[in-house]
């Protein structure tokens, strides 16, 4: 009875998590459009509904009845696992994040560890899919993928080792509570270098621009799922903008205090202590996801040799240096 | 309670299947995934050895087999693309300069 | 009695796909497949309180070698190879010595059995977390392999590159 208990409140949690994120994945599309459509004064979607606030169920529906086409010479059993893979890779660690004090599906002590392990999950999708469709711009989608996420996933970890280094754990609820009691009340001060590597990893990581290499669009057609269409093109699609609500939740949550507001800012004005800490956590997410379009709608896309100079030759040695300097500091304090 | 030995024979199991893999395939990168699978299946029963006996050594040793096989896929890799530049097949049977 | 069925389970999926892995003709398919099977191992080592090394094997092997392999498998082009068929001609020989040295190690497994009994009890890893205890016997007892294991590590990047680049005249 106890057991069914426990079950049943874990399955209304995953209930809640994965009908927020899709339904949030679905706005995601429709805000990067506004936004972006502002910043390079046009209207952005303004024909569905009122102020075009149905574009994404007009989206949906429309992928929903495409034509699924499947390429004459692709490697089928492959073609159809490839979104899959992609799709699951970006749900499963949802599972690990907690949104709010006390709110997690699985509170399991290796947090970190397991969304970076499924984010690297996320490049067989990608690859997969590039070498099933059996198309030239795929194939070298898949590729450039490949090299792409196995380069910058080493900068995404070695950026996060400072925050494990000075919260003494890999459990994310452990992170927060260890941030909100630290000097700054967020890790993003004292962790500068380790935030600056991280965020440009995440964007290099979740395939967005300006370092969407794998799909850029004006040389590649659409990269790596050139190939897919309908439903399985929208898996795809929902996969990246998951991965981008995951990246941006572990930079909420790893640098920017959670959940919870800096005890000086309590100090300074105690009625913000009234807000739920669900507020706080969606709001800071809202502004890193707002960040994400904003580089998309001001930076030019990256060459590739520029792309891997970068990981290589810029991000690595930054984030072990933040792990030198944040060992020190943490030995001398 | 599963006894220490499924654990063993399980791990057995698997490192011949990854050797008879390597004696047999033509092809060199299905070699070195057969290696790969021999090297779980040792970490297999290192892990079960340890957990049963109650030595935090087995763990050790697998950490450093997975940092030893790293190194050993990224240099096996590199030796393929060499032969497949030089040779043009990744067969192993395609290597036949010192047979006389 | 739950401890058996999914340890029979683990058991016979990973048997089985180990076999799919060997005999598949095309790469990339072994490469799927083998990539489940490194799922199911991680998973054997939870069950084994072995809760870091079950995320090294999914960060390490699923995430960085196979992204290895098929990457390499992506830069040669081998959709011919795939008419040829998959194992040497000389493949019995290969069985005869597995077999051989499979009777040889059964002996020398089941035969004499002896052990130190260690003193780390599962509790006490669980008080602390897998992680914690590993770091702790890692950077103090075995520092040595450790800093051995790094050096390994710089010597097969060095090798790596020295090896695949082409040469700049």
């Amino acid at each position: 009875m106890e057991l069914l208990w426990e079950i049943s409140i874990i399955v209304i949690k995953i209930v809640v998590v994965v009908s927020v994120v899709m339904f949030h994945v679905a706005y995601a599309t429709y805000f990067e459009r506004k936004v972006i459509g502002r910043m390079q004064m046009r209207m952005g979607p303004k024909e569905v509904g009122p102020l075009g606030i149905l574009q994404p169920v007009a989206d949906g529906i429309k992928s929903f009845f495409k034509e699924d086409i499947i390429p004459l010479n692709s490697d089928k059993p492959v073609f159809y696992l490839a979104p899959v893979i992609s799709i699951m890779a970006a749900m499963s660690a949802l599972a690990v994040i907690p949104f709010f004090d006390g709110f997690i599906i699985s509170n399991i002590n290796l947090g970190i560890l397991f969304i970076l392990a499924m984010s690297s999950l996320g490049a067989y999708g990608i690859v997969l899919a590039g070498w099933a469709s059996n198309s030239k711009y795929a194939f070298l989608g898949g590729l450039r993928s490949a090299a792409q996420v196995i380069s910058y996933e080493v900068s995404l970890g070695l950026s996060l080792v400072g925050v494990m280094l000075l919260a003494g754990s890999f459990n994310l609820n452990d992170i927060v509570e260890a941030q909100s009691s630290s000097v700054f009340g967020f890790y993003a001060i004292p962790q500068i270098l380790g935030f600056f590597v991280f965020i440009v990893s995440a964007v290099a990581e979740t395939n967005r621009p300006p370092f969407d290499l794998p799909e850029a669009e004006s040389e590649l057609v659409a990269g790596y799922f050139a190939e897919y269409s309908g439903f399985r093109f929208a898996l795809f699609m929902a996969a990246e903008y998951i991965g981008m609500i995951i990246m941006s939740s572990l930079a909420v949550l790893c640098f920017l205090g959670g959940w919870t507001v800096p005890y000086y800012v309590l100090y300074l004005f105690p009625f913000l202590g009234a807000v739920p800490g669900v507020v706080w956590f969606i709001l800071k997410l809202y502004a890193c996801i707002f960040f994400y379009y904003w580089i998309r709608a001001t930076l030019p896309r990256f060459r590739y040799d520029q792309l891997m100079a970068l990981g290589w030759k810029l991000l690595i040695p930054l984030s072990l240096l933040n792990i030198l300097i944040t060992g020190i500091a943490k030995l001398i304090i | 309670m599963v006894s220490l030995d499924w654990y063993v024979v399980l791990s057995l199991i698997i490192f011949f299947i990854g050797m008879f893999g390597f004696l047999s395939r033509r092809n060199i990168i299905m070699m070195l995934i057969s290696i790969e699978l021999m090297l779980n299946a040792v970490n297999i029963s290192f892990v079960a050895y340890s957990h049963y006996i109650g030595d935090m050594a087995g763990h050790i040793m697998v950490f450093l087999i997975i940092a030893v096989a790293a190194s050993e896929a990224a240099i096996g890799l590199a030796l393929v693309i060499l032969m497949v530049r030089n040779k043009e097949t990744i067969f192993v049977d395609g290597l036949k300069e010192l047979k006389w | 009695m739950l401890n058996q069925i999914i340890f029979g389970y683990f058991a016979v999926t990973m048997i089985s796909l180990a076999l799919i892995v060997i005999t598949r003709k095309n790469i990339m398919h072994s490469i799927v497949y083998m990539l489940i099977l490194f799922f199911h191992i991680a998973g054997l080592y939870l069950f084994l309180n072995a809760e870091f090394l079950a995320a090294i094997q999914i960060i390490v092997y699923a995430g960085a070698i196979m992204v290895l392999f098929l990457f390499v498998i992506m830069l040669l082009n081998l959709r011919e190879e795939l008419r040829k068929s998959r194992f040497a001609i000389t493949w019995p020989i290969g069985a005869i010595f597995v077999v051989l040295s499979a009777v040889m190690i059964i002996i020398s497994v089941f035969g004499n059995r002896f052990a130190n009994v260690g003193n780390v009890k599962i509790s006490d890893i669980e008080k602390v977390g897998h992680t914690v205890a590993v770091g702790k016997l890692l950077f103090v007892e075995y520092l040595f392999p450790f800093e051995v294991a790094s050096l390994i590590l710089l010597v097969a990047i060095v090798g790596a590159i020295v090896l695949a680049k082409k040469e700049i005249k």
